[in-house]
């Protein structure tokens, strides 16, 4: 065996381990998930299923958690829609209609990606309870929109970026406007980076817990606020609770496994020079 | 600036009636209540009819054929978003932090820096800041150490690449309070009949030394097994920027080195690794900015345990649960201030690199 066949085995093994390790969790989720109650013992928590697979977790998981994935869905279907739109707005206006300092206006939007959200978070909720939009969803949504500014119109402005000039400047002498550009050039010319924000909207949405748990009633509480509380009680028996835990995973996972390579790219935008 | 003016009748109408619609529900709105399906959406629907009454305003504006002036016009609203949301929110926060508010009612009464002199006596707080050291420093070295093997394992031409890449990558498309929930489990510290999770494999392995204690462990131990399932869910992002660094990084490159007599060892450490800089940049930054206001993860794994306390969650307490607002605010800004040091300078580099472009 020749040097170099031995450390191709060697990186497969050392791979495969690895592999191996980040799927645990899910592995454990999985097992503990299709287990009939009968079975569920601390001391046998990595023995496979014995006669079958049963879905009573599930159920019963569902049945705890099926309001607030309603909810949690309420809010990241129309979050996610129109957060896109306006960082499309947003990312076409300063890439291809540089005035002086939209830069500095770019770089203004921008900071606001990386704040810890706990030092607005007193001046948010006041002002929410103000106009009234606390404790429920369609507040939610208005939040989520607005702090999802700069990283949807970061990506939309690096799409857009390289997209040549020459498209536009053929439009203009057929004498389209500044929104008639937007609207038959480059909006057509959009859907890659829709997707890619719509899934990292979604994603980001779906996963957030801070503003939820603050800016919710316990009616309204999202799939993420309603996992906590549930690990956090002692009524729960932990099968169910791992069963819930996948249920509220489940949609984030599935947008992951289908549409992955969009998420890769939201990923890589999110690192700024991509 | 504005060099023309052309009237346009239809368009003229157009805007009038924009602005008249706008202006009209915005009047109704604001003396009624409007409620859909059990929420409130008043204040929804008067930000859109504002949103009617400035496109109306926008049409006028397009009328001067200044098309410069129109696109900043139409970028005001999200930056008046971002003004008030981002920046006047951050204001008053800083001005809550002068003040002695504490309890349900504003108390705006103006105390200067007490409550930063405060937090620094505090031993709450410096447990924070240092949990919070150790768990930046852990998670950076983890996600970067893990996640530059990974992508240089990965970047050997092996079969199967993008299963292994797929497996790596998952974990960040879950919630750190899933993520939170599952790790508490597989790091169960229970003992004797008990055990459970990681453990019970380490025991049925009979490799019993390896038995830990994990988050439970006494500190500063605990607050490092906490760095696990954060790795967990980020080594495969760090992985994917590495990879995309060097996957960018030409063949011509390293086989003139190998044409050189350089070993593949040597074209990584004298050649590869000091072009991927740029990538760990980017990678401490973003990894850094998350780490210091870690919050959801440890909520989920340690329910609120005072030795897995962070600022985040200290700063939850003191203001939701203890009504303690001006210092929930100070240790808000506190954090804004490390993410701060650690972000601007990258930002205001990006400006400026972009500006000479």
């Amino acid at each position: 065996m020749s040097r170099q066949t031995a450390l191709r085995i060697l990186f497969y093994f050392i791979l495969i381990v690895l592999a191996l390790g980040y799927l645990l969790p899910v592995y454990l989720l999985l097992l503990t998930s299709f287990k009939p109650i009968s079975q569920v013992d601390l001391k046998t928590m990595w023995a496979l299923p014995i006669g079958g697979l049963h879905i009573d977790n599930f159920i019963a998981g569902y049945k705890q958690l099926a309001p607030n994935i309603n909810n949690s869905l309420m809010m990241v279907i129309p979050e996610a829609l129109l957060s896109a739109l306006l960082g499309s707005f947003n990312g076409y206006l300063l890439s291809k209609w540089k005035f002086r300092g939209s830069n500095m206006v770019f770089t203004f939007i921008l900071f606001g990606m990386f704040i810890p959200y706990q030092s607005i978070l007193i001046p948010l909720v006041k002002f929410m309870q103000y106009i009234k939009l606390y404790g429920d969803i369609p507040g939610l949504v208005l939040v989520h929109i607005i702090y999802g500014i700069p990283i949807t119109t970061l990506i939309f402005r690096n799409y857009y970026a390289g997209i040549g000039t020459e498209i536009l400047e053929a439009g203009r002498i057929d004498g389209a406007s500044l929104m008639g550009l937007y609207r038959f050039i480059m909006f057509p010319l959009s859907a890659p980076s829709f997707a890619v924000v719509i899934i990292w909207q979604f994603t980001q949405a779906w996963n957030e817990f801070l503003f939820a748990v603050i800016l919710t009633n316990q009616s309204n509480w999202p799939v993420t606020v309603a996992l906590n509380n549930l690990a956090g009680s002692q009524l729960v028996q932990w099968n169910v609770l791992m069963a819930a835990t996948l249920l509220a995973a489940l949609p984030t996972l599935l947008v992951y496994i289908f549409l992955g390579r969009y998420f890769l790219r939201g990923l890589m935008a999110g690192a700024l020079k991509g | 600036m504005l060099r023309r003016f052309k009237l346009n009748p239809s368009r003229l109408i157009l805007a009038i009636l924009l602005i008249l619609l706008g202006a009209i529900a915005m009047y109704f709105l604001s003396r009624a209540q409007l409620v859909v399906a059990g929420s409130n959406f008043t204040s929804i629907a008067i930000l859109i009819s504002g949103l009617v009454l400035y496109s109306g305003m926008l049409v006028i504006v397009n009328m001067f054929e200044d098309e410069t002036v129109l696109s900043i016009a139409m970028l005001l609203p999200s930056i008046v978003a971002v003004a008030i949301f981002v920046y006047g929110f951050i204001a008053w926060s800083v001005r809550v932090s002068l003040s002695q508010w504490k309890g349900l009612l504003p108390d705006y009464t103006w105390v200067g820096l007490s409550q930063y002199t405060y937090l620094f006596h505090d031993a709450r707080f410096l447990i924070d800041v240092r949990n919070t050291a150790i768990f930046t420093v852990g998670f950076i070295a983890g996600c970067l150490i893990l996640g530059l093997g990974l992508a240089i394992l990965l970047d050997q031409r092996l079969k199967g690449e993008a299963i292994f890449r797929g497996v790596f990558l998952f974990p960040m498309s879950i919630s750190f309070i899933a993520s939170g929930v599952v790790w508490g489990w597989l790091m169960n510290p229970a003992t004797g009949d008990r055990t459970t999770g990681i453990n019970l494999i380490f025991k049925s392995l009979h490799l019993d030394f390896l038995i830990s204690q994990w988050h439970a462990s006494p500190q500063p131990w605990g607050m490092v097994f906490t760095v696990i399932p954060a790795v967990w869910q980020l080594s495969g992002f760090t992985m994917a920027l590495y990879l995309g660094g060097l996957r960018s990084i030409s063949d011509d490159l390293r086989e003139a080195a190998r044409v050189d007599g350089a070993t593949e060892f040597q074209i990584y450490r004298y050649i590869i690794l000091p072009m991927l800089q740029p990538v760990t940049l980017s990678a401490v930054i973003i990894l850094g900015h998350m780490s210091l206001k870690i919050f959801d993860l440890i909520v989920a794994l340690g329910h609120k345990d005072l030795r897995l306390d962070v600022p985040g969650i200290y700063m939850w307490t003191t203001t939701f649960d203890g009504t303690n607002y001006a210092q929930g605010a100070a240790i808000g800004i506190l954090m804004l201030v490390s993410v701060a040091i650690l972000v601007v300078p990258y930002l205001v580099q990006n400006m400026r690199t972009e500006t000479e472009l």
